[in-house]
């Protein structure tokens, strides 16, 4: 039968754009003799973690093909645990991809996406959720994705799921042991103390759950939809946080309405902006159409910035547009604090009293200037603590950011549940094993503690090529 | 010792032993129109009981009952001949209720006698066995070819089916005393040992062991707890209705031991072969004897000691939990200091018993040699313990071997169909070190394997088989029908929330209804059962209590049913994940070297077999899943 994990592969293990320096990764048994065919045959009596410099050589032609730095390690101090050579070369697609041909040229095989990875979790290197949170760091799109998938790959997430799976196999064990033994060993009290540790492990489930919404935002962004009446200052607003000394990372299309997204990152988090600058009063038909989509649009969001114009009076549209967001994060922008106030932050204060009462979502209101700039780092401040307030800033917390992870949590929830629903409807205590059994595999899956061919295609299939 | 050879006539298959495994094995084979030959040390000693006078248990009695609905003989054999009959934890849900019968020992015996004396195509014969013949295939694989017997008789034959229990090279001890005999003083087996180890096998020496029988006009009852049986009982075999088998039932008796016999017990432990190093065996941790469980439960003042019958015609009674090796000398003091039996008198003493077994990962899941086509064991050689498992692994050894000579595929039950693949795949699967017992806990899909549905569950097999009759089956089918039907008619059926439908579920305590509802959820309520429903069902049609059963336990436990389905649907997929059987583990250098080691030489038929191994992690299983999924590909593309 033929081997397929024991060849030698080799991709581009960085971004093919015009950056400085790009990678081109071999790993297998035979990536010495590879890279000596490009680079030289002295490769292969290199001492292993050291760096040569020198030329990369069509091994066909002998035509030199980029000035390059090559790092040998030997296995199994590598990613891969196989022997492994990565030549940086001249960033620039071209150069980077004549690098690879010439790899290639000299007996490796081009890697599937995902295979350095595979290769590393084969070898033991790491586990499927260390794998995970590999594919995870690759997609992060900002400082705190990226901590939260260094956290998980040091295996936080899974020393707090380990324990809570350890003492649900306790539980099964005892379970189990009584019925074989009934002589020396009782149910006596055994009710009780199940529903206790059954109460415990919801609530750290349930925990873990709640930091997956965290996980999400942290991996896509928060959803931050500016709102308010026109000429009220969104767009500059929006022109004003999307500005030069911020970096815009893309443009991507809404996921799920024509709106455009503007993404923005600031303080080590992301914003997804979403922008509803769209509606204008032209006439009553089309407002309406742009009132339904501001909606739609605060329905998915996880932030609201309410702006209003700090230069003119309240007005009945400001209070419809305010009560509409009722129950989100609002965050109250009274704008134009350049111009002379004619409403204050007092008043503003009281028409949100009067409109949506003490309700806790709506924050304290923040005078801000969008064509000075004035208040924007207090409303970055604001955002910051809004959402990440001690739960993130702690470094002992795991975060959930897989939605394989959290969807499983949420089944082993349920079985739990059901555990403690048995107890209640009075059910003899060998029923409790059924969903107790349940819930232990669930969260196995996320370990990797419970073989699953399915989930195991899913983490590979999530990586690009050279990873 | 050179006994001249002779040739003896050819059978299709020999079956090395008359115990429970060589009893359901032999009628098999012979049942399914084999030519077979059954060897024993003693014609007088078929099916014999040589320890515990009952058949069933926990778990156990779902094993009997399986092994009934697939065509096996114990169930009904147990029926003509128990004496007492009981359901154990009949206080715990459905899953864990387990038959448990006392047998007439004497009678057992006499009565599966006649069964295999009067089965066409089986022949009996007493002989040692002293030598498996096979010769070497081109492959170099054996393929058997016959058995010698003591004498030189040569019976060749398409398939053996070894069933030899304790005798192999067997030793009974207690104290000093060491007798080299099988159990009850019966002759040992000496030869055949040697002749396994040549052809290639690997044996382990296991160890187990049996309490003292007491004349029964030596205890004192009155000091005791009376045990009695169920009234009415419920058959072990689903061909018995419990009137058919309805008789008079003795009663069993419990006492305890006390600090007293612990202090003998701990006083003496040096002189006890277990511990004093002279016993080499493992015993089953499962069924201990009463030092082990002294030693081990040093806080428990107290165990619990049943006093059973041996039989109608005998006095002698056996006390179950005092399984022990201690000499004679002090196990009569250790049962005097116990209530009730202050001056009992011993008919046989306790002792433990060594003996040779194969190392049970050599065989298939359909109980065939891995390596030696046609070699099939079953029973104690395999390194299990008790009748019921003996039994189980027999049939299943003997359908397998009929086939084999019939030339059809293996017929293996998977964990999620019964115990008797729970207890197989574990036997051939983990490398069991001490005498495998079953148990309730080794189960994962208990609420469907439920020995109240056994027939439901394997009936289908055992037809498809050819063990069922026609007849038998029919009425099967009948059954199922009708629990359907009933069922359906439940679940349809919807009851007003009129005046005397409240009325009368107030009457029986149970809440009041107010919308429409269904039988069926009335019945699902915990206080409610299909009984107390009958004045407000009138269209209701007579049924059989053992389809009432079922109906039942289906409503009741729905939801807890569907979700014990959805694991096994889950089990399913690894299952049916075939691992080729020229694979080379050696060549996959991701796995661990242990696991390559283990799947190397246990060569598990697929990947859910594989994860149950010892020593293979869940890790080395997505790294073969892994791999797997490649080498498909791979093949895939080449095509």
């Amino acid at each position: 039968m033929k081997l397929t994990e024991n060849d030698t592969i080799a991709a581009i293990a960085t971004a093919l754009s015009p950056s400085g320096i790009g990678i081109v990764r071999i790993s297998g048994p035979e990536a010495f003799a590879v890279a000596g065919r490009v680079f030289g045959d002295e490769v292969t009596r290199f001492e292993s973690h050291t760096v040569h410099y020198g030329f990369v050589r069509d091994p066909e032609t002998g035509r030199t093909v980029d000035e390059v730095l090559m790092l040998v390690m030997k296995a199994p101090r590598t990613y891969t645990r196989e022997d492994t050579v990565e030549i940086d070369c001249h960033g620039g697609v071209l150069v980077t991809k004549r690098v690879l041909e010439a790899v290639l040229a000299a007996g490796a095989r081009l890697a599937e996406p995902g295979e350095f990875t595979r290769r590393a979790y084969i070898n033991g290197r790491i586990d499927l959720s260390q794998a995970e949170a590999v594919a995870g760091i690759i997609s992060a799109k900002n400082d705190l994705a990226l901590r939260n998938s260094v956290r998980q790959l040091r295996g936080r997430e899974r020393e707090e799921i380990m324990r809570i799976r350890g003492e649900i196999l306790r539980e099964i064990a005892q379970i189990e042991a009584t019925l074989d033994d009934p002589e020396h060993l009782s149910f006596d009290g055994f009710d009780e103390v199940v529903t206790t540790q059954t109460e415990a492990q919801l609530r750290s489930i349930r925990k873990l759950i709640e930091t997956a919404e965290d996980g999400r935002r942290i991996r896509e962004g928060i959803r931050t939809v500016i709102v308010g009446r026109p000429n009220v200052g969104k767009s500059s607003l929006l022109n004003a946080l999307l500005g030069e000394d911020r970096a815009i990372v893309t443009e991507i299309a809404g996921t799920t309405r024509d709106t455009l997204t503007e993404e923005v990152r600031m303080r080590g988090i992301t914003l997804l902006l979403v922008d509803t600058a769209g509606i204008r009063t032209t006439d009553d038909a089309v407002e309406r159409i742009g009132v339904e989509r501001a909606r739609r649009a605060v329905e998915e969001a996880d932030l609201i910035l309410w702006v209003v114009d700090g230069s003119e009076p309240l007005s009945e549209d400001d209070c419809d547009i305010l009560a509409a967001c009722a129950g989100k994060p609002v965050i109250p922008l009274l704008n134009k604090s350049d111009l002379a106030a004619v409403t204050d932050e007092t008043a503003l204060r009281s028409m949100i009293s009067q409109t949506v009462g003490e309700q806790g979502s709506v924050g304290e209101p923040l005078a801000v200037s969008a064509k000075t700039e004035d208040g924007l780092t207090a409303l970055e401040e604001r955002i910051t603590s809004l959402f990440f307030s001690e739960r993130i800033a702690a470094d002992d917390e795991c975060v959930i950011t897989s939605e394989r992870h959290r969807s499983a949590l949420v089944s082993a929830e349920e079985s739990l549940r059901k555990v403690r629903e048995s107890i209640a409807t009075g059910m003899p205590e060998d029923f409790y094993t059924i969903d107790l059994t349940a819930a232990y595999e669930t969260l196995g899956t996320i370990l990797g503690e419970e073989p699953d061919e399915d989930v195991i295609n899913m983490i590979f299939s999530e990586f690009c090529l050279g990873k | 010792m050179n006994v001249p050879e002779y040739l003896c006539e050819s059978y299709d298959v020999a079956v090395i032993g008359a115990g429970h495994a060589g009893c359901e094995a032999a009628l098999a084979c012979a049942r399914l129109g084999c030519e077979t030959i059954v060897f024993m040390v003693s014609a007088d000693t078929i099916a014999l009981m040589p320890c515990n006078p009952n058949i069933g248990g926990t778990s156990k009695g779902h094993l009997v009952r399986e092994l009934d609905a697939l065509g096996g003989e114990m169930g009904r054999n147990i029926d003509k001949t128990y004496i007492q009959s009981k359901m154990l934890n009949i206080s715990k849900g459905p899953a864990v209720h387990s038959l448990r019968a006392q047998a007439d020992k004497q009678r057992y015996t006499a009565s599966m006698r006649k069964v295999m004396e009067n089965q066409d195509h089986l022949t009996l014969k007493q002989a040692e066995v002293a030598e498996l013949l096979w010769e070497e295939r081109p492959d170099g694989t054996k393929q058997v070819t016959g058995v010698k017997i003591a004498s030189g008789g040569i019976y060749p034959c398409k398939a053996v089916v070894l069933c030899s229990g304790v005798y192999l090279n067997a030793r009974c001890i207690y104290g000093e005393v060491s007798q080299y005999t099988g159990p009850n003083g019966l002759p040992r087996a000496t030869m055949l040992t040697d002749s396994l180890v040549r052809a290639g096998l690997e044996v382990l020496r296991f160890k187990t062991g049996t309490p003292a029988r007491i004349d029964g006009r030596t205890i004192d009852y009155s000091a005791m707890t009376v045990q009695l049986g169920d009234e009415p009982v419920v058959p072990f075999s689903f061909e018995n209705r419990a009137e058919d088998i309805a008789r008079e039932q003795v009663p069993c008796y419990l006492t305890y031991t006390n600090e007293n016999t612990h202090e003998i017990i701990r006083s003496n432990i040096d002189r006890s072969p277990l511990f004093s190093g002279d016993i080499k065996g493992t015993g089953p941790r499962y069924c201990p004897s009463i030092e082990d469980k002294v030693v081990r439960f040093p806080e428990k003042d107290r165990h619990q000691v049943f006093i059973e019958p041996e039989g109608e015609y005998t006095n002698e009674m056996y006390l179950s939990g005092l399984s022990s090796s201690l000499p004679e000398e002090v196990q009569i003091r250790m049962y005097r200091s116990i209530r009730g039996l202050e001056n009992a008198k011993i008919v046989r003493n306790a002792y433990a018993i060594e003996y040779d077994c194969l190392k049970a990962t050599q065989l298939k899941p359909s109980l065939e040699c891995k390596f030696i086509h046609g070699f099939f064991s079953a029973g104690q050689s395999n390194g299990s313990s008790g009748y019921e498992e003996a039994a189980a692994q027999g049939l299943i050894a003997g359908i397998n071997a009929a086939r084999l000579v019939l030339g059809k595929e293996p017929v293996v039950i998977d964990r999620s169909q019964g115990y008797i693949g729970v207890l197989i795949d574990d036997l051939v699967t983990k490398e069991t070190r001490e005498p495998y017992r079953m148990m309730t806990s080794r189960s994962e899909y208990r609420l469907l394997l439920r020995q109240d549905n056994a027939d439901l569950r394997l009936t289908e097999i055992g037809h498809e088989v050819g063990l069922i009759s026609e007849e038998r089956y029919r009425k099967f089918l009948e059954k199922k029908q009708s629990i359907a039907e009933e069922l359906r008619r439940l679940n349809e059926t919807i009851l007003g929330a009129s005046e005397n439908v409240c009325e009368y579920l107030h009457s029986i305590d149970t809440a009041i209804i107010h919308t429409g509802t269904s039988l069926a959820e009335l019945i699902r309520r915990p206080e409610m059962t299909y009984e107390l429903l009958a004045p407000l069902d009138p269209e209701r049609k007579p049924l059989d209590t053992d389809v009432i059963e079922q109906v039942e336990i289906e409503i009741k436990y729905e939801g807890y049913i569907e979700r014990q389905k959805l694991q096994v649907e889950h089990f399913k997929k690894l299952e049916r994940r075939r691992l080729p059987e020229d694979l080379d583990y050696t060549a996959i250098p991701s796995l661990r070297l242990e696991a390559r080691q283990k799947l190397q030489q246990l060569r598990p038929a697929n990947v859910g077999q594989a994860s149950r191994i010892s020593g293979v992690s869940p890790a080395d299983i997505s790294v073969l899943l892994v791999w797997l999924a490649n080498v498909s590909r791979e093949t895939s593309e080449e095509l």
